[in-house]
């Protein structure tokens, strides 16, 4: 499918996304009360397929968190991004780890780096920081560490 | 005392694998519970070595933060570098020297083929033959050597720069390549003889961590782990880089995923990047190694994913950039973090003797899991 | 011509004109005694380093080659290492138990020493049923190893002791059988009588197929017994990191370590005294001038050098073969091996009976 096709289809199934310009691939933006239903279609769409989730992060825009979702289909070989606007108190989203079992570990992952709490998630607890671990997120950007030098 | 090992209510004992174990090759943490020699339910435990190093790259200009990339995978380093300097690349839209494109894929090739030979030796350690580490370490050092001639190191090599390369390669570096590959060649059916022909060894492996190709696809798994399962999914076929798609080489696809499956794809791909390496050491085009770059490199505002096939599996690199000299966020998307979380799956029924064998048919490298 | 047996006669006359006959024999059994632990320590140094170097020899590596001329005294050193170490002892172990082991194992590989016959008329005790002697004592070997593992209030100990019970318990069987094949061909359970039964040749020639089967299956089932690589499950080092001895440090550990090689010696010893004619030469048939010219190397070296060629082989599968799982080593035994084993010695008796053999 063309990027164009491929623009055409997600509009015509979810007429609510809106696209980004500029990127490598297809980008679009979700509102996070949407994301959980429209991952299932994309993923059981067969004219869309994405069943392989390559990359799962999280941007922290000072204003805002950004999730990031990076699809590949390995039927068609087609790539979307999906990016859903978050907010800085409180974040939370639905989790993809139900569609995507990938997304189980690398949701734990932003869960602790960013304080993303995933609804639904099945095991949603500290996978790389030690357990105990208190206090701020360190990806964010207002994370400081007065002990280890994290900055430059 | 010695009443409270003896289990859980419902029989089940909880044992920790690591971080300080044999077969985990670092320090991976895996809390299993098991009954007899059953495993229940398999917990990765992660963080021992987690360096934070997307939150360091954060600090580091785009020439700086190539350096930090060696030390994620350490077996690949050549390959996570080449991910970093493409993903610049991009982002400034420069080309670079053919002759530096082909001195990249060469060392991205030897590098698989030294990361597959240690994993070789290594996962036979794990279920209890010593000996072959020692001779896949035979051929391993020849290509150190090599690196350590062109690169000035050995394992960290830090070579590839955005624009292309540090500098040019060894006047030695052809004749001593080809002298590796005869060698290689020479030691292949030893390999094969030791290892693979063994009728323990065999029955080790085969039946044993099934993984489907649907499971694959669902868990991430990518590289050898998901080739074993018969997933097309080889990065350098399916969105090539550099001269790739020039080349012939064939993705090497099993489609039992059991074990075996996952060790023959390992075994047949160091082959194939023999001949990769044998199309183009004689092939080297004359030229500059490096192109011309700004002193400062300021990348455009925007986001920039590369990725790469490295001797794991898909290896992915996401720059958010706000145009400065730092990158905003920089994502590394690691392969063996996906692929560790379809062990539970696979393990789950069967022996403990099994868990060892599995974690070493996928291959981890755990800085690179941890990051 | 000097020999063990003419020092041993020469000692005993000495003492027994310079003595009573009760302190004759008491100062025999101190002598013997300190003989025996004498030979412990010096294979323990041997076997260590023959181990070492052989591993290094099949892996392409140099092995031991700085402390000593050639690296001779490089077990010496780590014994000497071990010396100094602390024994710890857990918290949470039954320290009764746990100190006892390593003694247990100790004592079981002494024992296995007393009925082999080391050269032609050298023996500590000519036993009439050695063979069942050996078979009987060699069993108990399994509980030093249960109560290691259980005493040391340890996951990995624990599993390893219970793959090791499962273990040496079923490869009991076959190599039973295995030995018993000699028993019925020579038709004494008496250790110098069957190496007496081989002067015409040696069973492992003398008994066509069978019995080079039974030796097949002997060797399995030993080195299964003894815990060595191929069938290391109890210690599994990529698995149970030591498994049933993961818990001793210092010279506690290195009783352990000193009973694996004292015990694959001994098992190296009754399959060359069963199968390959212990002490006696190279003998065929009624070939009398060449038998006299075996004859002219001395009895001992006929027997270490038999024993270290059949402890060569169980190094050689170590560090060859990669390691079973637990449940296809017992698939191995009760499916393959014993019914194997039970069909030979079927065969076997029915030569013995028929005269079939050589």
């Amino acid at each position: 499918m063309t990027i164009e096709a491929l623009k055409e289809k997600i509009t015509a199934l979810f007429p609510a996304v809106t696209f980004e310009e500029g990127g490598q691939w297809p980008t679009v933006l979700v509102e996070p009360t949407d994301w959980h239903r429209m991952a299932g279609i994309l993923r059981q769409n067969d004219a869309l397929y994405f069943d392989y989730l390559f990359c799962l992060t999280c941007i922290d825009w000072k204003t805002h968190l950004t999730m990031v979702y990076h699809l590949d289909s390995t039927k068609y070989r087609h790539n979307l991004v999906v990016k859903v606007n978050l907010l800085k108190m409180n974040p939370a989203v639905e989790t993809v780890s139900d569609i995507w079992q990938t997304a189980n570990f690398h949701e734990r992952e932003v869960y602790e780096m960013f304080g993303v709490n995933f609804l639904h998630h099945p095991d949603l607890r500290l996978l790389i920081l030690p357990d105990g671990w208190e206090g701020k997120h360190p990806l964010l950007k207002d994370f400081e560490d007065p002990i280890n030098m994290i900055k430059l | 005392m010695v009443e409270e090992i003896a289990s859980t209510a419902d029989g089940n004992i909880i044992l920790n694998l690591g971080p300080q174990h044999p077969a985990t090759h670092g320090v991976l943490h895996l809390v299993i519970t098991i009954n007899g020699e059953t495993i229940q339910k398999v917990e990765p435990h992660l963080g021992y070595i987690h360096r934070s190093i997307e939150k360091m790259c954060e600090s580091l200009t785009y020439r700086q933060f190539i350096y930090v990339t060696s030390r994620m995978d350490y077996l690949s380093s050549h390959i996570n570098n080449h991910a970093c300097a493409l993903c610049v690349e991009k982002g400034l839209q420069i080309e670079i020297p053919s002759r530096s494109q082909v001195i990249r894929v060469l060392m991205d090739e030897l590098t698989r083929i030294a990361s597959h030979e240690l994993w070789w030796g290594a996962m036979a350690m794990d279920l209890g033959a010593f000996t072959p580490f020692f001779h896949a370490f035979r051929e391993r050092e020849a290509i150190n050597d090599i690196m350590e001639e062109t690169c000035g190191a050995r394992l960290t090599m830090n070579y590839m720069v955005p624009g292309g390369v540090m500098q040019d390669i060894h006047p030695n570096f052809q004749r001593r390549v080809k002298e590796f590959i005869t060698l290689f060649k020479s030691k292949v059916s030893e390999y094969n003889e030791l290892v693979t022909g063994n009728i323990i060894f065999q029955n080790r492996m085969k039946g044993v961590g099934n993984l489907s190709a649907a499971d694959a696809i669902s868990f991430g798994c990518t590289g050898p782990t998901a080739r074993g399962s018969g997933v097309s999914c080889d990065i350098r076929k399916l969105y090539p880089y550099e001269i790739y798609e020039k080349l012939d080489f064939e993705e090497i696809l099993e489609s039992d995923g059991d074990s075996f499956a996952r060790y023959m794809v390992r075994v047949r791909e160091m082959s194939q990047s023999i001949s990769i390496i044998e199309q183009l050491i004689d092939n080297i085009p004359e030229g500059d190694f490096q192109a011309k770059t700004k002193a400062v490199l300021k990348l455009p505002k925007g986001e920039f994913y590369q990725r790469v096939e490295t001797a794991r599996g898909d290896f992915g690199v996401y720059i958010v950039s706000e145009g400065g000299t730092t990158p905003y966020r920089i994502k590394y998307r690691s392969p063996g973090f996906s692929n560790l979380s379809a062990l539970d799956h696979m393990a789950r029924g069967s022996k403990l003797g099994d868990l060892v064998a599995m974690m070493g048919t996928l291959d981890l490298v755990i800085p690179d899991i941890d990051r | 011509m000097w020999s063990f047996s003419k020092i041993s006669k020469l000692i005993d006359s000495w003492l027994s004109v310079n003595f009573s006959s009760t302190w004759t024999m008491v100062i025999e059994m101190v002598i013997a005694g300190i003989a025996v632990i004498t030979l412990f320590a010096l294979l323990g140094l041997v076997l260590v380093l023959m181990e070492r170097r052989v591993a290094a020899w099949i892996q392409i590596r140099l092995g031991p080659n700085r402390v000593g001329p050639g690296g001779m005294l490089q077990s010496l050193a780590d014994t000497l290492k071990l010396l100094v170490k602390e024994g710890m002892t857990p918290d949470g172990a039954d320290k009764f138990l746990f100190n006892l082991a390593p003694f247990i194992a100790m004592i079981v590989a002494m024992l296995l020493m007393a009925p082999i016959a080391f050269a032609s008329n050298f023996q500590l005790w000519d036993l009439n049923i050695g063979v069942l002697y050996v078979t009987a004592i060699s069993s108990l070997m399994v509980i030093s190893i249960l109560m290691a593992g259980w005493a040391s209030n340890n996951k990995y100990s624990l599993m390893g002791a219970m793959r090791s019970g499962a273990q040496i318990v079923s490869y009991e069987l076959s190599a039973g059988l295995s030995i018993m094949s000699i028993v019925v061909l020579s038709g004494s359970l008496n250790l110098n009588e069957i190496i007496q039964s081989q002067a015409d040749g040696w069973w492992l020639f003398k008994g066509h197929i069978p019995v080079v089967i039974a030796f097949i299956i002997f060797i399995i089932a030993v080195t299964a017994e003894t815990n060595r690589a191929p069938f290391d499950l109890a210690e599994a080092e990529s698995e149970l990191t030591a498994g049933f001895h993961t818990e001793y440090s210092g010279m506690k550990f290195a009783l352990f370590f000193l009973a694996e090689y004292i015990n694959v010696f001994i098992v190296c010893a009754i399959g060359a005294t069963l199968f390959l004619g212990g002490w006696m030469p190279f003998h065929i048939g009624h070939w009398q001038a060449f038998n006299h010219v075996m004859d002219f190397i001395p009895s001992s070296i006929w027997f270490f050098g038999k024993t270290f060629f059949l402890i060569f082989l169980i190094m050689w599968f170590r560090w060859t073969f990669p390691r079973l799982r637990i449940d296809q080593l017992l698939d191995l035994e009760w499916k393959y091996l014993l019914p194997i084993s039970m069909f030979n010695i079927l065969l076997i008796t029915l030569m013995a009976i028929l005269g079939w053999h050589f």
